[in-house]
């Protein structure tokens, strides 16, 4: 998940990394007072998890609080790259000197941590690795031993920061190393890490992308979760424990595994090329025990979507047997028309696996007008494409 | 032959008394896994009766390895427990430690990671989040079902459980030396290139198909792997061509970061390594079946 700004300066600030002060505002007429108690001036700042707002005109100086109200009215509703800005951030001016960047984030390919840190900050760092790699110092950080004050030191060193700071930025990294793990962080990043003009040390903006999976010790996390940003099926579909993801086609997927299920949408989408292009509508892992409940959780899911013309229930019995899913989707389906739902897009259901046959036979005996069944994945998404271009 | 695991394999379950721990021990011994013992601390020095198999239940891993002569953990314990499970497995130096468990925070498994580094590499990991691995007629250590195929001599390395399965079941004529499950996490113990690599070396295996989807540069780099190395033939899939860029399809580690860890990106890669990849899984199962003839 990753966390808007002013999340991320909230997380920085309680480990202890220096910040400017700031608070985040949703209506423009707030800047005056917020902008009165940082001292009269701010800087206006577009709170969306997208790079290059200030560019698109999303960070602006305002000089008194009356301005500071103009600037959050401009920006608040702007659109940045297909984001709408819903709150801005006022944080206090500062007298930047230098801009430096530091990061740390999992590297996937050596099995480990990295740091990251240059001299060269307050550009896209993916600039300053393309066109000055050298400028970019890259340092592996060992997950069990961490940033010790060693390790710091060999960062700052590595980075060359100057001489007269090297010790402050060697505190900083080790306080937003603090923050990645004690956080269960995938990303920690400051873009600029400035000097100010007393020679201080601080983040300026940030970055911070924080593990799901680590939920259940995170307690904290639930509450910085964008919900009104979350598309409402995929919000729904979260509720109900499922593991969905929205997307533009017509063709709605039912799928267990989450390698069955992606490979499903791609054999959607090869079927669709001969009938007019139609597109998989989602991605839904209903997982190994599905049960007639989860079936029917994601029935609903997938046919309340107004874009799904037909359904693709895809499920190869692993531990699952296909008996078992297929009286899943048979109570599924009474459970939806049971409570006044009307079920009227066609289903196509291809079970294999573990019981494959006595699952063929409870399809082929409820004798659902809208189910039918064939043997194969392929032939399956080829039959399920056809339906939905029908439509 | 076959590769990590044989016939001599004995296997211990840590989180064996937990449900979905004994559902899969039942499943492992139906299968003919040697399934030598549990481990669980609250409850060491009991037995449990399992289909009319007594297992004993030791307090540590390293207890039942004294006991036993374990040289397999399977690993089934909840996401909060995980890191302190593979430690322990570590610590007591299992050859193998096979971590089914999904949902283990990345920290947690970076950590497990380096420690084992740390300490010399004796334990080869597997997963987590995924199904293990089989050596069908052998033994089973993990969640892959027994009865889809038969020994044979095609080898099958994974990071998704059932395309795992569907694999298998498309080639359930031919029959496998061993499959092996390597999990969908962003950092995982055992990858494609050390499966490769084995079934390189496994004299009874004739071919190889590797499965692969969206996410990290884990087969590009087993692309170069087989250029370099690999003579037998292998047969590739990869998938999550549709997937939206910045979305986590169900797999922790399955996600489009920029252009980068696109399916587009790792088929040109094995292509360009001399591996023949399918465009879906029924035709890579084809592929396999005209390479091994």
């Amino acid at each position: 998940m990753d966390l808007f700004e002013y999340q991320a300066r909230d997380l920085f600030a309680k480990h202890g990394v220096p910040v400017l002060d700031g608070e985040v505002i949703d209506t423009p007429e707030a800047a005056a007072a917020v902008t009165e108690r940082l001292g009269g001036r701010a800087v206006v700042k577009a709170q969306v998890k997208v790079g290059g707002r200030g560019k698109a005109g999303g960070v602006k100086l305002a000089a008194d609080p009356a301005d500071a109200v103009e600037k959050a009215r401009a920006i608040l509703g702007m659109d940045i790259k297909g984001h709408t800005v819903h709150k801005v951030m006022l944080a206090q001016t500062a007298d930047i000197k230098e801009e430096y960047y530091v990061s740390f984030l999992l590297d996937r390919t050596n099995r480990t941590f990295l740091a990251m840190a240059s001299v060269q900050g307050g550009v896209e760092i993916e600039v300053v690795a393309e066109e000055n790699p050298e400028a970019l110092a890259k340092i592996a950080v060992d997950a069990v031993e961490g940033v010790t004050p060693a390790k710091a030191a060999e960062i700052v060193a590595a980075a060359k920061f100057p001489a007269e700071i090297a010790d402050q930025v060697a505190e900083v990294l080790q306080k937003l190393w603090v923050v990645f793990v004690k956080e269960d962080a995938l990303l920690v990043e400051v873009n600029p890490l400035v000097k100010t003009g007393e020679g201080k040390i601080v983040a300026l903006d940030g970055k911070v992308s924080l593990d799901e999976n680590a939920d259940f010790r995170q307690p904290e996390h639930e509450a910085l979760e964008d919900k009104a940003a979350a598309n409402p099926l995929e919000a729904k579909a979260k509720e109900k424990g499922l593991n969905y993801v929205k997307l533009e086609g017509e063709v709605g997927i039912i799928g267990n595994g989450a390698g069955l299920v992606m490979s499903t949408l791609d054999v959607v989408a090869y079927a669709g090329e001969n009938h007019g292009g139609v597109k998989p509508a989602n991605f839904l892992d209903i997982g190994g025990g599905a049960s007639a409940e989860v079936m029917a959780n994601g029935l609903e899911i997938i046919l309340g979507d107004p874009d799904v013309k037909s359904v693709f229930v895809n499920v190869f019995g692993g531990i699952t047997a296909c008996d078992a899913v297929a009286n899943g989707i048979v109570q599924a389906l009474e459970l939806l028309s049971s409570k006044g739902e009307a079920v009227t897009k066609p289903l196509v259901v291809r079970l294999d696996g573990n019981n494959a046959e006595l699952g063929r036979k409870i399809l082929t005996d409820a004798n659902h007008p809208l189910v039918q069944q064939v043997d194969t994945m392929d032939g399956a998404a080829d039959k399920a494409a056809e339906l939905a271009a029908a439509k | 032959m076959a590769i990590f695991l044989t016939k001599d394999s004995k296997v211990i379950v840590q989180g064996m008394t937990g449900s979905e721990g004994m559902k899969h021990t039942r499943r492992m011994l139906a299968s003919g896994t040697d399934i030598v013992g549990g481990v669980n601390p609250r409850k060491a020095g009991t037995k449990v009766d399992v289909d009319g198999t007594e297992v004993p239940v030791f307090g540590t891993v390293k207890e039942a390895i004294e006991a036993t002569g374990a040289d397999v953990s399977v690993i089934f314990v909840p996401p909060a427990f995980t890191k302190a499970a593979v430690i322990e497995a570590i610590d007591a130096e299992i050859p193998l430690a096979v971590v089914i468990t999904e949902g283990v925070p990345v920290h947690d498994t970076a950590n497990f990671w380096a420690y084992n580094n740390q300490k010399g590499n004796k334990t080869r990991i597997v997963g987590p989040n995924c199904p293990g691995l089989i050596s069908p007629g052998q033994s089973n250590a993990g969640i892959i079902p027994a009865d889809i195929t038969k020994a044979g001599r095609i080898g099958l390395v994974s990071k998704s459980g059932t395309l795992t399965y569907q694999m298998m079941y498309e080639l359930s004529d031919i029959g496998f030396s061993s499959a092996v499950g390597i999990g969908g996490d962003p950092v995982i113990g055992t990858t494609h290139i050390d499966a490769l690599q084995a079934f390189q070396d496994d004299p009874d295996t004739d071919i190889i198909v590797m499965i692969g989807e969206i996410g990290g540069d884990a087969e590009e780099r087993a692309a170069a792997y087989i250029k370099e190395h690999i003579t037998k033939p292998v047969v590739g899939y990869v998938a999550g061509f549709t997937a939206p860029e910045g979305k986590t399809m169900g797999h922790a580690g399955a996600i489009v970061s920029g252009s980068s860890g696109t399916a587009q990106a790792k088929k040109e890669a094995l292509e360009a390594a001399g591996v023949k990849v399918g465009k879906t899984p029924s035709e890579t199962a084809r592929l396999a079946r005209q390479l091994i003839g």
